[in-house]
């Protein structure tokens, strides 16, 4: 099956089954028509951060789900994308060459911080690898907090962005749809056309022969190596890679947001996130990162809410209700985190492809019987 | 073991020199370096009590704890609230009713920590044995619900954890100050470490364990049930994450929920220069980190953790595996 354009645009890595093609097309529509079709500031707030950890998840679920390492140091490319432009719009003022300089700046050095890495620690084991990027990332949250004069410490960075993604500009005189078209818009837009090319390119990485390399390694390293792929180099590219689109998506986020800070894109909760919407969309899917981080980011303000309701609910009972707090829904992320590692380890992407292959393969058994 | 490779044996003393004219340099006197040296070595020997449990762990079971953190807190706490309940002791001038606290705190911490082992053996790390990968993930995920239970219970807040006040101030020996706790800090740490080295090396049980580090399935195969003593190790290494946790606080003066997580990546970078599944290896591993961390301390606050990291890089070119490789996995 040669399909046409579309099929080519995905690297022929289609979904694969009916229903994730449908959730896929209907994810697109809904970011394509979020600032016409839910107004509100909160909405196109949680659709942009869905664009940023949608390319974030799809760059570590290129080393997790494909290249099987685990790597703790994930948000640490996140946080240099997104201080490389902080910095840049914060000391050469809010111009386009200020973008680029601070894109390549934060490029350059991501790449360079990940092959560092990548060739001391994955030269040796792939477990080690965990470890040492958990302690790299946690020297350089220290080391961001620190640097105040040039990341703002604790309380990073506020800054402007070149004047047509900036609020203020206006479009049209008159909203369109209700919606005026400022801006703001136009930066949304930017993001989406960015975050869809990224995952394209991705999909284009994994399903290359390099991509297929990085596959065969995740499932016996031995083998691999004995038919004479440098392993080592692989995972080191791999490494690399993902560092750069993770980087990329903490420019998003800094662009978006335009503020950066430690707690934005450094910290640990959010390498909690990416590892719980990686293991619920599915590893080893791009698709999956997709669909994860949409689903996850609608639950993420949604459960809290709801942990508030549960608590106030349960103040008769002081200890259900501290479980309950919203503070602590990190407790009962942890927990579906370890849940669905143990009974959902493929995730959405992999249970519904799983089903879809049944339904076929239950099609043509019933075909060849009707034949006979 | 015969023809026991002493060189690494050589690396904290030499690390120790070195410093020795870099303090100098700074303009303190060779007092300030034997305060740092004694400080560093009883940091070390705290890490050294963390980190044996989980290279044991790691060494028999392939199993790498990512939640060891967790027991670090968790005996830290259970160490703030036995010191509260026992207030007439740990404020009594006699020195022997403030031991008597800080054992108690021990004791009491041990076997919490101990039993909490026991549960997280059981429900979290059984089910994903041989899958590093599922390892990795699901001790993660322990250890942030870990955090979080202990947040639920003694609340997000940092908790100070005070000395007794007999194990308050220091010696002064000449113009060096040795604190008073750190001696016992060093003391508790060497009766660890003689422990585990008697029972790993003269005990029929240390005997097994090592043969199972070496080649579990032949231990398997000869008819003992290596899980079991697998579930020995790792209770015994949360109670001995424990009471490195009740050290830490006491040396640290107070306890935050997060505690863990900084912790367990001082224990990583140990266990990785020591060598996966060595004792000794921690124990060299342990002392460096804490050598390192209190001289760049001193001389270069804002690179502590870089110091580390670069130091387990040099220790890594000398040798891949760590100091003492052990498990040949």
């Amino acid at each position: 099956m040669s399909g046409g354009w579309l099929s080519r645009a995905v690297s022929h890595d289609l979904p694969r089954s009916r229903w994730l093609a449908c959730l896929l097309v209907g994810l697109l529509l809904a970011l394509v028509f979020t600032p016409f079709l839910f107004p509100g500031v909160k909405a196109l707030n949680v659709a942009a951060k869905v664009l940023v950890f949608v390319v974030l998840v799809a760059s570590f679920d290129l080393l997790l789900g494909y290249t099987g390492i685990v790597s703790f140091a994930h948000t640490m490319f996140f946080g240099i994308g997104a201080y490389g432009l902080a910095i840049a719009f914060s000391q050469l003022g809010p111009t386009w060459p200020a973008l680029g300089i601070g894109l390549a700046a934060g490029l350059g050095l991501s790449g360079l911080l990940a092959w560092v890495i990548g060739l001391f620690s994955l030269r040796v084991r792939a477990i080690f690898f965990a470890m040492i990027t958990l302690a790299v990332a946690s020297a350089f949250q220290t080391l961001a907090s620190q640097l105040s004069e040039w990341t703002g410490g604790e309380d990073g960075l506020t800054f402007k962005v070149p004047e047509v993604l900036s609020p203020s500009f206006e479009w049209l005189e008159e909203p369109l749809w209700g919606v005026s078209i400022d801006g703001r818009l136009t930066c949304y837009y930017l993001l989406l056309v960015v975050a869809l090319v990224l995952l394209l390119a991705l999909l284009r990485i994994v399903n290359s022969p390099f991509g297929r390399v990085l596959q065969a390694i995740r499932e016996n390293e031995f083998r691999a190596e004995a038919i004479g792929y440098r392993v080592v180099v692989y995972r080191t590219w791999s490494s690399v890679l993902s560092a750069l689109f993770a980087c990329l998506a903490g420019a998003m986020l800094a662009l978006w947001l335009r503020y950066n800070g430690p707690d934005t894109s450094l910290s640990f909760e959010v390498m909690m996130d990416v590892l719980l919407i990686v293991v619920i969309g599915g590893m080893g899917s791009l698709y999956g990162a997709a669909l994860g981080s949409a689903l996850f980011l609608v639950a993420q303000s949604y459960l809290q809410d709801v942990l508030r309701w549960a608590s106030e609910a349960c103040s008769a009972v002081p200890w259900l209700a501290a479980l309950l707090s919203p503070d602590r829904w990190l407790l009962w992320l942890g927990l579906l985190f370890v849940l669905s590692v143990y009974y959902f380890p493929t995730g959405i992407t992999g249970r519904l492809r799983a089903r879809a292959a049944s339904v076929a393969r239950a099609q043509s058994q019933s075909r060849t019987a009707a034949g006979r | 073991m015969n023809g026991l490779d002493t060189r690494p044996l050589w690396l904290v003393p030499v690390l120790a020199l070195l410093a020795w004219p870099l303090v100098l340099a700074s303009g303190s006197s060779s007092a300030t370096w034997v305060t740092l040296t004694v400080a560093g070595l009883a940091m070390g020997m705290i890490i050294f009590v963390i980190a044996s449990g989980l290279t044991l762990v790691f060494g028999l079971m392939d199993v790498l704890n990512f939640g060891h953190g967790v027991f670090i807190a968790l005996g830290a706490f259970v160490a703030t609230s036995v010191m509260a309940g026992l207030a007439d002791w740990t404020g009594s001038a006699s020195l022997s009713h403030n031991l008597w606290a800080v054992f108690c705190a021990m004791a009491v911490a041990m076997a919490v920590a101990a039993a909490v082992g026991l549960a997280f053996e059981r429900f979290i790390v059984r089910p994903v044995y041989g899958q590093h990968l599922k390892q990795i993930l699901i001790t993660m995920g322990g250890m942030i619900m870990g955090e979080e239970l202990i947040k639920v219970i003694w609340g997000p807040q940092q908790i100070p954890l005070p000395l007794p006040e007999g194990l308050r101030g220091a010696w002064l020996w000449g113009d060096a100050a040795v604190e008073k706790y750190r001696v016992l800090a060093v003391g508790v740490g060497l009766v660890i470490f003689g422990l585990l080295g008697y029972v790993l090396n003269r005990t029929k049980i240390g005997l097994l364990i090592r043969a199972g580090v070496q080649d579990r399935e032949m231990v398997e195969s000869l008819g003992y049930r290596i899980r079991r003593l697998f579930v020995g190790v790792f209770v015994a290494g949360s109670a001995l994450a424990g009471l490195g946790g009740v050290l830490w606080g006491l040396y640290q003066q107070n306890v935050v929920p997060q505690m863990g997580a900084q912790v367990n990546v001082l224990i990583f970078i140990v266990i990785i220069i020591g060598g996966l599944g060595s004792t000794l290896g921690a124990l060299i591993g342990a002392l460096l980190v804490g050598l390192m961390a209190n001289y760049t301390g001193f001389l270069a606050p804002k690179m502590a953790l870089f110091s580390n990291i670069a130091l387990m890089a040099a220790i890594l070119l000398w040798r891949p595996q760590g100091v003492y490789p052990v498990a040949n996995r």
